[in-house]
């Protein structure tokens, strides 16, 4: 498969050979191999198109299941500074020196959609703003986790200082890679939900996402997009890079 | 099995042993357990807890996020199955009736009894290592799915997550209780193989026994 860099807690970073199973009739083939289940149910599992259809309207029922849990005031649970994974482990399906490289200095957010004013920040205005540091648990979607101190703009703060409409239903993101994901709105105003200029005190690292990522605590690893260069808001439903080939969109935590 | 013969009458009574509610939720929850182990064993694989993977062929979704999507929809199966069950064991007396007591002295005769191989199955009664496993089964589908759910949303439950340890303790005890429901499933499918006539009750409900 192509090489597609720069996304966080991709599902298939211990797991590169994952990738060749991208297409979705493999999805099926491992369903056929357990053929006893379509004796068992009197199902026919032979039927793909079917059983795609519904094991995907399943995953858009636990959408709506999943944004009926979320409670917009529980906070993630927090750590203490002992409890951070050390070293952070670097997450992608590309070498770590793969990561993509975006110039600070002419580095320009861009906004879109549903926002009032589009104008573009630098890393400096982004500074200027009111900062918050949390250390909290990021999940991947494969099953490991690794704690770690995240520092930037609550997020609430900068979609309310640019004027976005609060009440649109999804806030998407494009990455400097040909990453993108997008999250229900609820979740971009949770409180511990961060547009991440630091880690661990420092600058955010190339690795991690320089020169900006957002942190999700809520949300699985793959909903934390990487090298983020533009946020939209909108209520057309945006997917997600991970989203479109299965993953469940909604991903909450 | 019967001696009866043509034209006489027969010398075992039918009796009613499994209820048509326990029969029906049986075979639901043998396809929900089915899908959750396979397809979960391939969201294992994504990151083992321990150094060894489950062979890909004995696996359910093909790769992580089709896995994924089989685990999240037999999910329902298992759990709406598993409360019609559980609802109907406690409330139509079928658990008071089969399942307990359970005495310690029973059990350590009936173990003793297994090990010098006199154990007898007496049709449409549960002796004492039964009662336990099947007590004991319940109770590890009810575990795997709390832990479950501690995995799936461990901001949500987290204070059901506290007393698993968190996030990585869930997904311990949700291995850990797999593994239990796996181990009966065999030693289930195993004793069905050794005393054969129990397997056509399972479906009618009824069996024979000798008068």
């Amino acid at each position: 498969m192509k090489r597609r860099p720069g996304i966080e807690a991709d599902p298939v970073d211990c797991n590169r050979q994952e990738i060749r199973f991208l297409e979705r009739r493999l999805l099926l083939k491992g369903a056929l191999s357990l053929g006893a289940l379509g004796l068992l149910t009197g199902c026919d599992v032979t039927d793909e198109e079917t059983v795609h259809r519904v094991l995907w309207n399943m995953s858009r029922w636990n959408d709506r299941v999943q944004m009926a849990l979320f409670d917009p005031k529980r906070l993630a649970p927090t750590y203490a500074q002992s409890a951070i994974t050390r070293p952070f482990p670097f997450n992608a399906y590309y070498r770590e020196s793969e990561a993509p490289v975006v110039d600070g200095d002419s580095f320009r957010l861009e906004l879109g959609g549903l926002i009032r004013d589009r104008r573009p920040w630098s890393l400096a205005e982004l500074n200027t703003l009111p900062q918050s540091t949390q250390i909290t648990r990021h999940v991947c979607v494969e099953g490991w986790s690794a704690i770690g101190k995240w520092s930037g703009v609550p997020f609430r703060t900068f979609l309310e200082r640019v004027g976005a409409d609060l009440s649109a239903r999804y806030v998407g993101f494009k990455c400097a890679d040909d990453y993108y994901t997008s999250i229900d709105m609820a979740t971009a105003l949770h409180p511990q939900t961060q547009l991440t200029l630091r880690f661990d005190e420092r600058t955010l690292p190339r690795s991690y996402g320089f020169p900006m990522k957002v942190r999700i605590p809520t949300k699985l690893g793959f909903k934390n997009p990487k090298h983020v260069m533009a946020i939209y808001v909108t209520n057309v439903y945006p997917g997600g890079y991970w989203e479109d080939k299965g993953y469940n969109w909604f991903a909450g935590l | 099995m019967t001696r009866g013969v043509a034209g006489r009458a027969s010398p075992d009574v039918v009796i009613r042993v499994h209820p048509l509610t326990v029969r029906i939720t049986h075979w639901i929850n043998v396809t929900a357990v089915f899908t959750m182990a396979a397809s979960g064993w391939r969201i294992y694989n994504a990151s083992p807890l321990f150094p060894f993977r489950f062979p890909a062929d004995i696996t359910l979704g093909g790769w992580l996020a089709g896995a994924l999507q089989w685990h999240f929809a037999a999910m329902w199966l298992l759990v709406c199955n598993g409360l019609i069950y559980v609802g109907y064991g406690l409330f139509s007396g079928h658990y008071r009736r089969n399942f307990v007591p359970i005495s310690l002295n029973s059990l350590l005769r009936a173990l003793a009894d297994t090990v010098h191989g006199r154990l007898s199955h007496t049709v449409g009664e549960y002796n004492p290592l039964q009662r336990l496993a099947y007590l004991g089964v319940i109770a590890m589908v009810i575990l795997v799915v709390l832990s479950g759910l501690v995995i799936w949303k461990p901001v949500q439950f987290q204070t059901l997550g506290s007393l698993m340890g968190d996030y990585p303790g869930a997904r311990l005890v949700h291995f850990i209780s797999m593994a239990a429901i796996v181990l009966f499933v065999v030693i289930h499918v195993l004793m069905v193989m050794l005393v054969p006539r129990t397997f056509v009750p399972m479906w009618t409900g009824r069996a024979r026994r000798p008068r």
